[in-house]
């Protein structure tokens, strides 16, 4: 923009600092974006979206608009991405993260449109606004007058009527969603502590599945349990995810590292606990 | 260095986000697509708002957060319970309403 | 014609409308609640008609009175207003139609005492009796056009009143059918009155029907004289009033013989002065009368079923009427005195008929009948008046009414009148003939009955009309002709009488027609009575007789000249409906169809593609409006 046509206009010249937000900023909110919708994991997404949302906050402040900022980032990125996150967890992963395309012509083409609409819009904003004056808020905000205060001064007289809708459209959507979200159980259906204990026992293992990551290197949740032999316990395989190759510890092999071998076969007193799963309950009395 | 800078990283945003609710299937990324787009159209918001010199931009803006906000609890909202019906996020999965 | 405004009782009159239309409407409403009495009201309320009309008829005093009761329709141009006319001429026809309705009532207790639907045959009677009163009462055509469509409704429901018998649904149909034939005349005549005349009130177009072009004139007559010869079984249509038989009893008696089948007599003798203005459609009326009177007649004389007997015989004697009417001025009285004096013996007849059918099992076949004098005393002397009055014995109703109706074809004067006369004085013969044989045939001989009948006397409540219809029979016509001259009560509608000169001497007339008569029944007598009547009809007759015993090939004709082409015609359009226009409509649908089912599968139900669609669309607007602001 011409900075003495601005003036001229009685427009507010943009400052270097503020070019400089711009040129490291945006580049950043692009690159989120573009990591959102090219992440397979969906958390990764989500993250990405995050970084999007705090450059954007970072631009509503540096548009004199520091409320907006404010709220855009302890609303959108601090309660509703968490919101997302949380959902996602419910949710967990399964064949929808995958990036194989299933409709035929639908990437291709989405892409095209895009690119076409980004050039379109683009170029339709560039042309109809290149010399539009930035007329700036000062008439409106700064000095006594607070951005928040010009905001609520507009919101609780022009934009009474639609705040107080927003009121009734908020309610809607509280209710809406604990109405979808919510299962209806009939009182008593709902199995009790003594019931679930009694089906366990019913079963050919009443113990706990075997945690994973034990003698292993990994203590995520992809990693699967190891028998004392080194194989792998395929009850410890968490669902849906492929179990994760592991890296064991390398083997003990000298004999300080082994201990002696009566140390090794430990005491002769046999224990309940030596029974593997109290399995041999026929051989001790009661 | 321009407000039209803004205006085009907005769009730009904007064209991201739309190609994302085409090319992707899970319903929660395509969410946050949807958000993403909304927020591209704030940022448009607010911008003309400091060109125009009035903060109506900004109270407009304000509104479409709050809707996106009711809009987000709905929506994960549905996106669980068709997941507890259907086992599946997958907006694919989704497309008994056809022919 | 000069009408006075109603006063008084008359301005009641109304209410012989509405009595029997409200006890039909409680009947039929109240349903099974009103089973048990049911007929009682039925009964009674054509029994006060009876009562208010003869009172009316005895306050009326040559007048013609006008009942104005509302706006019936009003838009445009046409304007109908809904008025009653009671004059000499509705007033005997509602005396006839209130009085023998009411007998037939009380006997119709008797008859259809065991039918479960008893209530439902009483409220059809009534409805029959309120819309028969309607056409006479009616002070302009449309009234009667309503009354007129009133009673072919009722007809067409009491012929079938049992109708889970396919023969009375069919010959309801086909009375129905015809009848519309018949009725689309009337409408017709109708609508050209309105256009010619804009009223269509008694009084507008009688008044006016002079100012009107002689063709219009003929064909409005041509038309009425349709509708007539459609409700009054007139040839050409008279096939349907036979058939018609498949009813019960008392309606063939009420509706078949006495009353709505001689609405037609009524219609071209109301509309005598448009038939003045017209000498060719009341010359179509004579010929019309003269040829149903041979055919009744003849198809008379070769029938074995008894009601069927009397059904062509009421043709034959409606004829008579036609030919009476159809001589103009001088034959309308004597047309209506026969009129009368038939509603008494022919309704009498009739229900003598049911009373003989209810003693041998609802049986018609005259061959299984006989001797039953001496088991059904009341009935065969009511019967046996009945016949004389029919056949014209001297001093009888018939006589007096049948010699003036054949007297008047004579004073025509030329040639044609002797035709008529001669054509009249034979079926005259005829008549004595067929109803000779008839009463051979059931009272005397040996009795030929089916195993298990055991004849019996009917009931009082069943013989009492016909005791009363027979004092009717012999009297009738006496008082009609001599006592109290139907001629002067009439004058006011038709005129006074001229003092005619006759050109044959009326007793020459009366001796010629006693002499044939009489004839008529010996030759009965010979064929019939002196032989025993073989049960089964011989097959090997005369080409004659078989003629007549299919009733002249009337229902071939009809089925050849109508039915079959009508066929051919439905077959030829269903085809061009199923291939032409179903083909073209079907194929404009398959195409839509096909079309829409292969745009159907871009639904895919992928909301993505549904998203790349909308992207589309957005980027076409945006490159639109760059288009259109940049160029």
């Amino acid at each position: 923009m011409n900075v003495l046509a601005a003036a001229a206009d009685g427009g507010v010249q943009i400052g270097t600092g503020e070019a400089v937000v711009f040129w490291v900023l945006g580049p950043i909110a692009l690159a989120g974006a573009l990591g959102m919708v090219l992440s397979r994991n969906a958390v990764h997404s989500a993250l990405w979206l995050v970084n999007t949302m705090l450059a954007l906050g970072v631009f509503y402040v540096v548009q004199e608009a520091p409320f907006l900022g404010a709220v855009q980032i302890i609303v959108y990125t601090g309660a509703i991405m968490i919101l997302f996150l949380f959902v996602l967890m419910l949710v967990g992963r399964d064949s929808s993260d995958s990036v194989v395309e299933t409709l035929r012509g639908q990437r291709v083409a989405g892409i095209l449109l895009g690119f076409g609409f980004a050039g379109l819009v683009g170029a339709g904003i560039a042309r109809a606004t290149q010399d539009l004056p930035v007329t700036g808020l000062d008439a409106v905000q700064g000095g006594e007058t607070s951005n928040i205060e010009a905001i609520a001064e507009l919101l609780f007289t022009r934009y009474l009527l639609a705040f107080e809708v927003t009121s009734a459209l908020l309610i809607t959507a509280a209710v809406g969603a604990m109405v979808l979200a919510h299962i209806e159980r009939d009182p008593g259906t709902r199995p009790t502590q003594k019931e679930l204990s009694r089906a366990r026992f019913l079963t050919d293992r009443p113990q706990t599945l075997p945690g994973p990551g034990v003698y292993a290197r990994a203590n995520s949740v992809a990693a699967p349990a190891l028998l004392p032999d080194g194989r792998v316990t395929e009850d410890s395989f968490a669902t849906g995810i492929d179990p994760q190759e592991v890296d064991q510890m390398p083997r003990p092999t000298g004999r300080a590292e082994l201990g002696t071998p009566d140390a090794s076969l430990g005491s002769l007193e046999p224990t309940v606990s030596d029974v593997p799963g109290g399995q041999d309950a026929g051989s001790t009395p009661r | 260095m321009s407000l039209t800078h803004y205006l085009v990283l907005a769009a730009i945003l904007f064209t991201i986000g739309a190609v994302g609710v085409l090319v992707r299937r899970n319903a929660i990324v395509v969410f946050m697509c949807v958000e993403l787009m909304l927020n591209s159209v704030n940022l448009t918001l607010v911008t003309f708002a400091r060109a125009n010199g009035t903060v109506d931009g900004q109270i407009m803006a304000f509104f479409v957060m709050v809707v996106a906000a009711a809009e987000v609890v709905v929506g994960l909202a549905i996106i669980m319970s068709i997941y507890r019906t259907r086992r599946s996020a997958s907006v694919d999965d989704a497309n008994l309403l056809k022919y | 014609m000069d009408t006075v405004p109603a006063e008084g009782l008359i301005a009641a009159s109304w209410l012989l409308i509405a009595l029997p239309l409200a006890g039909a409407a409680v009947l039929l409403l109240g349903g099974r609640r009103t089973d048990r009495w049911g007929h009682l009201l039925g009964t009674a309320t054509v029994a006060a008609a009876f009562v208010l009309g003869l009172s009316c008829t005895l306050a009326l005093d040559g007048r013609q009175v006008d009942v104005d009761l509302f706006t019936f329709v009003a838009t445009g141009s046409l304007d109908v207003q809904a008025g009653l006319l009671f004059d000499p001429l509705s007033a005997v026809f509602v005396l006839l139609i209130t009085g023998v309705g009411a007998l037939i009532h009380v006997y119709s207790i008797g008859y259809m005492a065991h039918d479960p639907r008893r209530r439902r045959f009483f409220a059809y009677l009534n409805l029959f009796v309120a819309a028969m009163l309607l056409l006479v009462l009616g002070d302009n055509f449309v009234a009667l056009y309503v009354g007129w469509e009133g009673v072919g409704l009722a007809s067409y429901l009491l012929i079938a009143f049992w109708h889970e018998r396919p023969s009375a649904a069919t010959a309801a149909k086909k009375a129905f059918i015809m009848n519309r034939v018949g009725d689309v005349g009337l409408a017709l005549a109708i609508f050209l009155m309105f256009a010619q005349l804009g009223t269509v009130s008694y009084e507008g177009v009688f008044g006016s029907i002079e100012a009107v072009a002689g063709g219009t004139v003929t064909a409005i007559g041509l038309l009425l004289l349709l509708g007539a010869c459609g409700k009054s079984g007139q040839f050409p249509l008279q096939a349907w009033l036979p058939d018609a038989m498949e009813g019960p009893t008392p309606v063939s008696a009420l509706i078949h013989a006495a009353t709505m089948v001689t609405a037609g007599v009524y219609l071209i003798a109301r509309s005598a002065p448009i038939y003045d203005q017209t000498p060719t459609a009341r010359a179509v009326v004579l010929a019309v009368g003269a040829i149903t009177l041979m055919i009744g007649a003849i198809v008379g004389c070769a029938q074995d079923d008894i009601k069927k007997v009397l059904a062509y015989s009421t043709v034959s004697q409606i004829g008579y009427m036609f030919l009476a009417v159809g001589l103009g001025p001088a034959g309308y009285v004597a047309g209506l005195a026969h009129l009368l004096t038939h509603g008494f013996f022919k309704a009498g007849l009739f229900l003598g008929a049911g009373s003989v059918m209810h003693a041998m099992n609802d049986s018609v076949d005259m061959r299984r009948f006989g001797g039953l004098a001496s088991r059904m005393k009341t009935t065969f002397v009511t019967f046996g008046l009945g016949y004389l009055a029919l056949i014209g014995f001297p001093f009888l109703s018939g006589f007096y009414t049948k010699d003036a109706i054949i007297e008047a074809a004579f004073d025509r004067g030329d040639g044609w009148g002797y035709v008529l006369g001669g054509l009249a004085i034979l079926a005259a013969g005829l008549t004595a003939f067929y109803m000779t044989r008839l009463m051979l045939m059931t009272f005397f001989g040996r009795p030929r009955w089916e195993d298990g009948v055991h004849p019996h006397e009917s009931p009082t409540v069943m013989t009492a009309p016909m005791i009363v219809l027979s004092v009717g029979s012999v009297l009738a016509g006496f008082l009609l002709v001599v006592v109290f001259p139907l001629e002067e009560w009439l004058s006011p509608v038709f005129g006074e009488p001229e003092g005619a000169e006759h050109v044959v001497a009326p007793i020459l007339v009366s001796i010629l027609v006693t002499l044939v008569m009489l004839l008529g029944a010996a030759a009965a007598w010979l064929v019939v009575g002196r032989r025993e009547v073989p049960v089964v009809a011989p097959a090997r007759v005369s080409p004659v007789v078989r003629a007549a015993r299919r009733a002249l090939y009337a229902d071939t004709v009809n089925e050849s000249l109508f039915m079959r082409p009508g066929q051919w015609l439905t077959r030829a359009l269903v085809f061009v409906d199923n291939r032409g226009v179903d083909g073209a409509v079907n194929g404009l649908a398959a195409t839509l169809g096909g079309s829409s089912s292969r745009l159907g599968r871009t639904q895919t139900g992928f909301v993505r593609s549904y998203a790349l669609g909308m992207l589309g669309g957005a980027v076409i607007v945006a490159g639109a409006l760059l288009a259109v602001t940049a160029g």
